[in-house]
């Protein structure tokens, strides 16, 4: 069994957003980057059926060479290797069409349901497409039974459970697991596993960003007496007009 | 030149946020006197109810592409798309349409863009508005293909009356899956979370699930959904699928009133985007109240029966 996890690497959640160069860049002075939540669990969740099915565990990501702090987190958790495509990450288009080139020779590939920092939620359904694999997203179950991996996911207003026989790319979402914490041992070992450096094919398609742009500020809040906590219900009727 | 909208029928009913789409679809048709065609893939197609809402035909799919899929229904709609020229895609970002659109985006060989907030920008190209960082941002990004695939945030776009009739043709499309779906399990009369226009959500300052009543009473007069925030759901006070914020659900409601809950940054992430915001605490110095067009400095067991009885 060979899983194959990709990774993003986003700014720390409590990371308060700015942008520099006229608003074109992301202001990431001062910024922690972190593993993203979601390959967090995609990356436990594949380490724990790599373990139960002697398989292995490789982790890809798409990026420079300032994301290898990151990446050795992902080896300490667990991870036998990992390969860095060397690009900079502009786009799920083009981090999909770089990641499709090594992904080929896995049972399993593994992604977040969405960075959180780009949310484009998409690279799970285009390296299915690429690959000509079912793509199953938003999963909150992944277990391998009989030769097949079986998943629930996420629907509108429920869940769905589903299997799938042979290869195929799953999209992690909270609940799948709890996120591994590597210990000592794990952090050791990871300075010695390996990181291959891969060339980039170039892929460009895609969404080019041109501007950022942040929520208009809010013009403060409109306090209510609570013992006339009522009046919040006309408010909303007849002033803001939501209700 | 046309505009392809996903029209998703479930439960015997458009989407919502698909009929958002084919308003949304229309508008930018209007610009460029574009077509627009909603392309039903199940259940019998109501020209009437699409055509009122924008389109200027209908495409009845058929194939044996079977109940939904991600594999085989992005195959049969993006071949679709191409039968019928289509130049721009519209799909509205709910679970389907989330695992759909990228395969559809990659077979049509379409620059692709999700998360949209607003109509297209084409004074100089093609440019949307899309949510980043979790809602903390947004982000203009251009799109150059000559086919385009957009999914729309739902809530993101006026559902408009454009009236006239649609003619309705059928296609037949093939798609293969090799999914397997083996249960279903829908929770039934509630409003999905993500459609929601106003949303009633509760924290750990409702002390226990026991006190979940009083949100769902408030709820149920306000026709809301219910959320909660990040530890009540790791708690167990509450299923997981109503855990909003950063590493939750992201929501766009017209109101979102938040109970007991503090207004961490990675709460305010997945809500901030709401129209307008009541927060109810009894801390003076919630983070929340800065986030809040309205507030209550209050204690909630004393506060929300009020509310519900005002509300009834
Ligand atoms: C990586 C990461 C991701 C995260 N993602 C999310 C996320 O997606 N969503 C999320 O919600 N959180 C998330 N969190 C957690 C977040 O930081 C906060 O811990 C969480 O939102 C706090 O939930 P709370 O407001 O319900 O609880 P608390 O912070 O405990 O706040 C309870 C509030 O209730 C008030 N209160 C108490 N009693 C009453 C009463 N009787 N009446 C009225 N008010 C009362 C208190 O004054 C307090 O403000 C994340 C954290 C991390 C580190
Ligand atoms: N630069 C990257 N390198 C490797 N994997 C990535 C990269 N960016 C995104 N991914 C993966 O794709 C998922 C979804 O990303 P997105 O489509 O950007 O929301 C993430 O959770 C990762 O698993």
């Amino acid at each position: 069994m060979k899983i194959l996890v990709c990774i993003s690497v986003v700014p720390d959640t409590t990371t308060k957003i700015g942008f520099t160069d006229n608003n074109t860049a992301f202001q990431t002075a001062g910024v922690q980057f972190i593993l993203n939540p979601y390959d967090e669990l995609a990356l436990t969740r594949g380490l724990e059926l790599a373990e139960a099915n002697s398989g292995t565990v490789t982790v890809a990501h798409v990026g420079l060479a300032d994301s290898e702090a990151v990446i050795r987190k992902a080896l300490s958790m667990g991870a036998d290797s990992a390969l860095r495509i060397n690009a900079q990450p502009t786009d799920a288009q083009q981090v999909a069409a770089e990641l499709a080139h090594i992904a080929a020779e896995y049972d399993l590939v593994l992604t977040g349901r969405e960075s959180i920092d780009y949310n484009g939620g998409m690279v799970c359904g285009l390296l299915g497409a690429a690959l000509n694999r079912p793509s199953v997203n938003v999963v909150t179950r992944i277990d391998f039974e009989n030769g097949s991996w079986s998943f629930d996911r996420d629907i509108d207003g429920g869940k769905e459970s589903l299997h799938v026989q042979g290869p195929c790319v799953a999209s992690a979402q909270k609940d799948l697991c709890e996120p591994r914490i590597p210990n000592m041992r794990g952090i050791m070992a990871a300075r010695t596993k390996p990181l291959t450096v891969l060339d980039a094919q170039g892929a460009t398609t895609g969404a080019h960003c041109e501007q950022f742009e942040l929520p208009a500020p809010k013009q403060g809040v409109k306090l209510i007496d609570p013992s006339q906590a009522a009046q919040l219900i006309d408010l909303l009727k007849n002033e803001a007009k939501v209700i | 030149m046309s505009i392809v909208v996903f029209a998703e029928f479930a439960d015997g009913a458009y989407k919502k946020s698909s009929l958002e789409a084919l308003s949304a679809g229309r508008s930018i048709a209007e610009q460029n006197q574009e077509t627009v065609i909603a392309v039903q893939m199940d259940g019998d197609a109501q020209a009437d109810i699409l055509a009122q809402h924008g389109a200027h035909k209908v495409v009845q799919a058929s194939g044996n592409y079977g109940a939904f899929a991600s594999d085989s229904w992005s195959q049969a709609f993006a071949h679709i798309c191409q039968e019928l020229g289509a130049s721009l895609v519209l799909i509205s970002n709910t679970y389907c349409g989330k695992s759909m659109a990228p395969r559809v985006a990659f077979q049509l060989k379409a620059d692709m863009a999700s998360n949209v907030v607003s109509m297209p920008n084409t004074d100089n190209g093609f440019s949307v508005k899309r949510g980043v960082f979790s809602g903390k941002a947004f982000a203009w990004v251009q799109l150059k293909s000559s086919v385009k695939v957009l999914a729309l945030t739902p809530n993101s776009f006026e559902i408009k009356q454009w009236g006239g009739q649609a003619e309705l043709q059928s296609i037949t499309a093939q798609g293969e899956s090799n999914i397997v779906v083996d249960s279903i399990q829908k929770v039934t009369g509630k409003i999905p979370l993500t459609e929601a226009e106003v949303v009633v959500s509760g924290g750990r300052g409702l002390k226990g699930p026991e006190h979940w009543g009083l949100i769902e009473d408030l709820a149920q007069n306000l026709g809301a959904a219910t959320a909660c925030s990040k530890p009540v759901s790791d708690m167990g006070w509450r299923p997981h699928s109503e855990h909003v914020g950063q590493t939750g659900i992201t929501i766009k409601p017209n109101l979102y009133i938040a109970v007991g809950i503090s207004g961490a940054i990675q709460h305010l992430a997945g809500v901030s985007s709401s129209k307008v915001i009541v927060a109810i605490n009894k801390d003076p110095e919630a983070p929340f109240f800065k986030a809040a067009d309205y507030g209550i400095v209050g204690d909630a067991f004393d506060v929300l029966p009020q509310l519900i009885a005002a509300s009834k």
